[in-house]
């Protein structure tokens, strides 16, 4: 099968380098909402409901809820070693760029395109925030 | 962002390993906004939580050495001393991380207020004073009511910025950010307290994020109203200012208050919708095997009115009946007499506590009630019935809710 690469720019908000496999929400997420020993997305109706984060490079446009709950499920699945390898956003508020510093996972915006128009679920991704750049990889 | 001179200094290490990492947080908040620089501000309030994720920063400045530069009040986390002795099955594990996060926060330099509502007492901004002041109910409080300026910040975002004294500037330090977005009609009645806790909850709801613009209420909302609104339109959204031209310092008019602009939606609240949000919050009736008040913490003002409603009557057998409140607050009931009152009825005030903690394990499968849709929301119970003030009480004294 033939694979290509594609590499965009970033902006760096969190350093740092991951890479993994692409999940890709539409919808925003709360990291308290997962089981904080899997990395399973257990909140009801979401379109991740099921899904690991685990290892993954996650593609999601905003985070959601309280700041206490967002941080502390992030930092519960970093402390199971479940968190994600890097994040790609859309919107970026400060609870997210608090989640992210406290367990230091790369996070990135302002793809030079929509990361939902160049990224699909089960691409490879390495994101190298401190270079600003992502790199898709079709498998 | 640019940085000066100190600032650089600062986030090299040169002033040490914790004030280090404080710098490396606010700078990565700063670049993801654009903020331009950072502010000085002259005060913060860390929104404490006693979970790991909090124990971890607070620690992380703490041995390294941090110390906040400008005061900085503390959330509520559990009274430890008063819990070991009601209850001996509190998790060992939680109440040491509890206790660790409490003693890193006094290594900190912080105001130990363990208050939500330390702009009341502990730590007061005045109107146009640059601040970070994370929770809930705190954020729009002092944005609002106030008019002092803070972004909506994580309890580590606030720390960070105690620690340094500074800021970036961004967000609602920003005058076009402090715009209003909707514009909100009331011709509901707004007659007390709970009316407010509606309007809250009713409103976050419905516009999520966003600066809503209030017409039509009639007279000035007291301390309490405003802290409820404040309160519940974060549970249910995410509201970090407000304006009732009228009433609100900030903007003296509808039009100042949008600053030119027209609203992006306006909605019209009747007693209707009001009534509407108290049904869905009222799920079931029966038996009830505790009463929890004082999320966010009581005022004085509210003590007193449970002390009046109590004086004299007896608490059911099965019902155990909780105040919380500040420990300002708490010294100035006991001295006035609202605490033996409360205590001769059955009930207990309690003091730096808050509602979503490891102390209250002993009601996770029973059946609550509370005048505090935030109360209800942690779910740490099997049920919560969310009511009046006055309909808890009567429910305490007979045992269950009709």
């Amino acid at each position: 099968m033939k694979s290509s690469e594609t590499i965009l720019k970033c902006h760096k908000i969190i350093g740092g380098y991951g890479e993994g496999e692409a999940l890709v929400s539409h919808e925003p997420i709360c990291f308290y909402l997962t089981d904080p020993k899997t990395g399973v997305v257990r909140e009801k109706g979401h379109e991740l409901a099921g899904k690991n984060l685990a290892g993954k490079v996650l593609v999601f446009p905003s985070g959601k809820a309280s700041s206490v709950v967002q941080i502390d499920g992030l930092f519960k699945l970093a402390s199971h070693n479940v968190a994600p390898k890097a994040m790609i956003v859309k919107d970026v508020e400060t609870v997210l760029v608090v989640s992210a510093f406290m367990v230091k996972v790369p996070l990135v915006d302002r793809l030079e395109r929509d990361p939902f128009e160049a990224i699909q679920t089960g691409d490879f991704v390495k994101v190298d925030a401190e270079k600003g750049t992502v790199t898709i990889k079709r498998q | 962002m640019h940085l000066m001179k100190e600032e650089e200094r600062i986030l090299k290490g040169e002033c040490g390993e914790g004030t280090q990492k404080a710098m490396e947080l606010l700078v990565a908040i700063g670049d993801a906004y654009d903020a331009e620089k950072m502010i000085p501000i002259s005060r913060a309030h860390a929104a404490s939580s006693g979970q790991e994720g909090d124990l971890y920063f607070v620690e992380l400045l703490a041995n390294g050495g941090a110390r906040c530069k400008v005061p900085t009040s503390t959330n509520p986390v559990y009274d430890i001393e008063y819990f070991d002795d009601l209850f001996d099955f509190i998790p060992k594990d939680e109440a040491e991380v509890a206790r660790r996060v409490m003693e890193a926060y006094k290594r900190v330099g912080a105001i130990l207020s363990w208050s939500c509502v330390p702009y009341l007492a502990e730590n007061i901004p005045l109107y146009g004073e640059i601040v970070a002041f994370s929770e809930s109910s705190a954020t729009p409080y002092v944005n609002s009511v106030i008019g002092a300026r803070t972004n909506r910040e994580a309890a580590q975002s606030a720390l960070a910025a105690g620690v340094v004294g500074k800021t970036p500037k961004y967000g609602l330090h920003i005058k076009e950010n402090r715009k209003g977005t909707h514009l909100i009609k009331v011709e509901a009645a707004l007659k007390d307290e709970f009316d407010y806790t509606l309007l809250g909850y009713y409103v976050g709801k419905q516009i999520g994020y966003g600066i809503p613009v209030f017409t039509g209420v009639t007279r000035q909302p007291s301390t309490e109203e405003l802290i409820n609104f404040c309160a519940m339109s974060n549970v249910s959204g995410a509201i970090s200012m407000f304006y009732i031209p009228g009433f609100t310092i900030e903007a003296k008019t509808v039009k100042e208050a949008f600053q030119g602009d027209t609203p992006v939606d306006e909605i019209t609240v009747t007693d209707r919708e009001l009534k509407q949000a108290c049904e869905e919050l009222q799920t079931i009736s029966g038996k009830i095997d505790f009463v929890m008040l004082g999320c966010p913490h009581y005022t004085l003002k509210q003590v007193e009115e449970v002390a009046r409603l109590l004086d004299g009557k007896k608490i059911h057998d099965g019902v155990s009946f909780w105040v919380c409140t500040s420990a300002t607050t708490k010294m100035l009931a006991e001295r006035t007499g609202y605490v033996d009152i409360i205590e001769r009825a059955g009930g207990h005030v309690v003091v730096d506590t808050c509602i979503d903690e490891p102390c209250w394990i002993a009601y996770k499968n029973k059946v609550g009630m509370t005048d505090s849709p935030k109360c209800a929301y942690y779910r740490r119970f099997k049920d919560v019935i969310v009511s009046r003030l006055q309909d808890c009480i009567e429910a305490a004294i007979k045992g269950k809710c009709e």
